[in-house]
């Protein structure tokens, strides 16, 4: 009762941010349907809508770190924070609270995508339900870099790390030029981070190339792990301090 | 049995003492001031009675048990009102009122009765529906007051409640604490004179992180050898800087 209290708390504060509203919801598909007219007259492999839509969906999500971020950043500057946690919350509770509002977002926000895509002309197959799937752990991954930034940061400052955080994901994950056409160390540094291998993972998925996806999708669950396990641990060290 | 005893508290931040060797026993039911210059240490005290700051050293004791080995256990019988209004901005008066219920452990239905009770006995009905946001200073504090007091706390800590208020938003605070006196343990931080005189049952002291004194206004005169009560405050305060 507690975590669903607190979680229905957080969507509530989330859902009710029109500028949250417009960069999950609206961003992304006005991406979808610029890049897909760009597409109807300069037919360029990158930007079909096979291709697009899974990469779109993964940059799209890269917004879940700005939100959930802010979010813990803006409680923590308020004393909303210090209230809570003078309350008989556990750190597995604030956590929870935080991090399973931010799920149910980052699904609707990929199924709205494919819903979009679809209406723009891809196939439905199960193949998109299995992509939006392999979108879980990329949404625990960006979770996860929000829950860490909103333990260190202020508000203002989860703002401008979030926006190298999106521009990494756009530029070194392969959505908007073939990386392969870059080659040399750019290539190398992208293929290191989990971006790359996020959007390759959605597009093997959508593609029916099954065999493809768990190679790239390991890259991504290491990270989100990886992550999700700092984040926790600062978050908690965090609420036993005295500065919250 | 006393509500808090406080035993040789100490915090220290970076070798530097914002609460020094702290000795206290609050009575249940006793509306107790700790009032001081800003700096004083009357929040820091506060953090650690409400379990967000583990103190240096020293002890407390709440309700009869250890803070520190039962703090899951006391947290529910405490609730707070920080310093700063510490309220969810985009949620309504009820919504903000509703999620600290079930967060102390009500479940739906009850969370609403009890919401119900505080819009009505703080006057805060007209604007249930309202975002928290939009409410001026003096609702959003009473809005504030109202979250610490809907889980039915035993003890209550009041961090400079009417700090930024104008006079008549202040007074109608006032009212409405002078209202809960005996009902639970409150324990109010100001440095508001007026406010710890006309509302508090004892007044502690504070300076520079020690507390310098302790008891009723007219001891705290008596003690001084002041007429008013100002005057003492400025005798016990200032004595540190002699």
């Amino acid at each position: 009762m507690k975590i669903l209290a607190f979680s229905n708390r957080n969507i509530k504060e989330l859902l009710r941010d029109p500028l949250m509203m417009f960069f999950s919801a609206g961003f992304p598909i006005v991406l979808l349907l610029l890049l897909s007219a760009i597409q109807a007259n300069i037919p360029v492999e990158l930007f079909g809508i096979d291709s697009l839509a899974p990469g779109i969906t993964v940059f799209g999500l890269s917004f879940i770190s700005l939100f959930s971020g802010t979010l813990i950043a803006k409680d923590r500057t308020t004393s909303f924070l210090m209230r809570l946690f003078a309350a008989p919350l556990t750190s597995s509770d604030f956590i929870a609270g935080y991090m399973l509002p931010m799920l149910p977002i980052a699904l609707g926000q990929t199924i709205l995508c494919y819903a979009v895509a679809l209406c723009l002309g891809m196939a439905f197959s199960v193949n998109i339900l299995l992509a939006i799937v392999v979108v879980i752990p990329v949404a625990l991954l960006f979770i996860g870099i929000g829950l860490l930034m909103g333990s260190l940061l202020n508000d203002k400052a989860v703002g401008g790390i979030s926006s190298i955080i999106t521009n990494l994901a756009a530029w070194m994950s392969g959505i908007w030029f073939d990386l392969d056409l870059v080659g040399g160390v750019f290539r190398k540094i992208s293929y290191l981070l989990p971006f790359a291998h996020a959007v390759d993972a959605a597009k093997a998925a959508v593609a029916g190339n099954y065999a493809e996806i768990l190679p790239h999708l390991w890259w991504v669950i290491g990270y989100a792990g990886l992550i999700l396990a700092l984040a926790i641990s600062v978050f908690k060290r965090k609420m036993s301090s005295d500065r919250i | 049995m006393h509500a808090i005893e406080i035993k040789e508290l100490t915090k220290k931040y970076k070798g530097k003492s914002a609460v020094s060797k702290l000795d206290l026993s609050i009575e249940q039911g006793e509306l107790f001031a700790l009032l001081g210059v800003n700096g004083a240490g009357k929040t820091t005290t506060i953090k650690m009675l409400s379990g967000l700051s583990k103190p240096t050293s020293g002890h407390i004791n709440i309700l009869g048990k250890d803070l520190e080995a039962n703090l899951q256990y006391i947290k529910k019988k405490m609730n707070v009102s920080p310093q700063e209004t510490a309220v969810a901005a985009n949620l309504t008066a009820r919504e903000n009122l509703e999620l600290i219920a079930k967060i102390y452990g009500s479940d739906a239905k009850e969370a609403k009765e009890k919401a119900d009770r505080m819009l009505s006995s703080l006057s805060l009905k007209e604007v249930e529906k309202s975002k928290s946001k939009t409410l001026s200073g003096g609702m959003q504090r009473r809005l504030s007051i109202a979250m610490a007091l809907i889980s039915d706390p035993e003890i209550l800590y009041l961090d400079e409640p009417t700090l930024g208020l104008d006079v008549l938003a202040r007074r109608e605070l006032w009212r409405f604490i002078e209202k809960l006196k005996g009902k639970m343990t409150i324990i109010l931080t100001t440095h508001y004179m007026e406010e710890a005189e006309s509302l508090s049952d004892r007044i502690g002291i504070m300076a520079e992180g020690e507390l310098k004194a302790v008891g009723t206004v007219k001891e705290l005169m008596e003690q001084t050898g002041t007429d008013k009560f100002e005057d003492a405050f400025v005798s016990i305060a200032s004595q540190v800087a002699e």
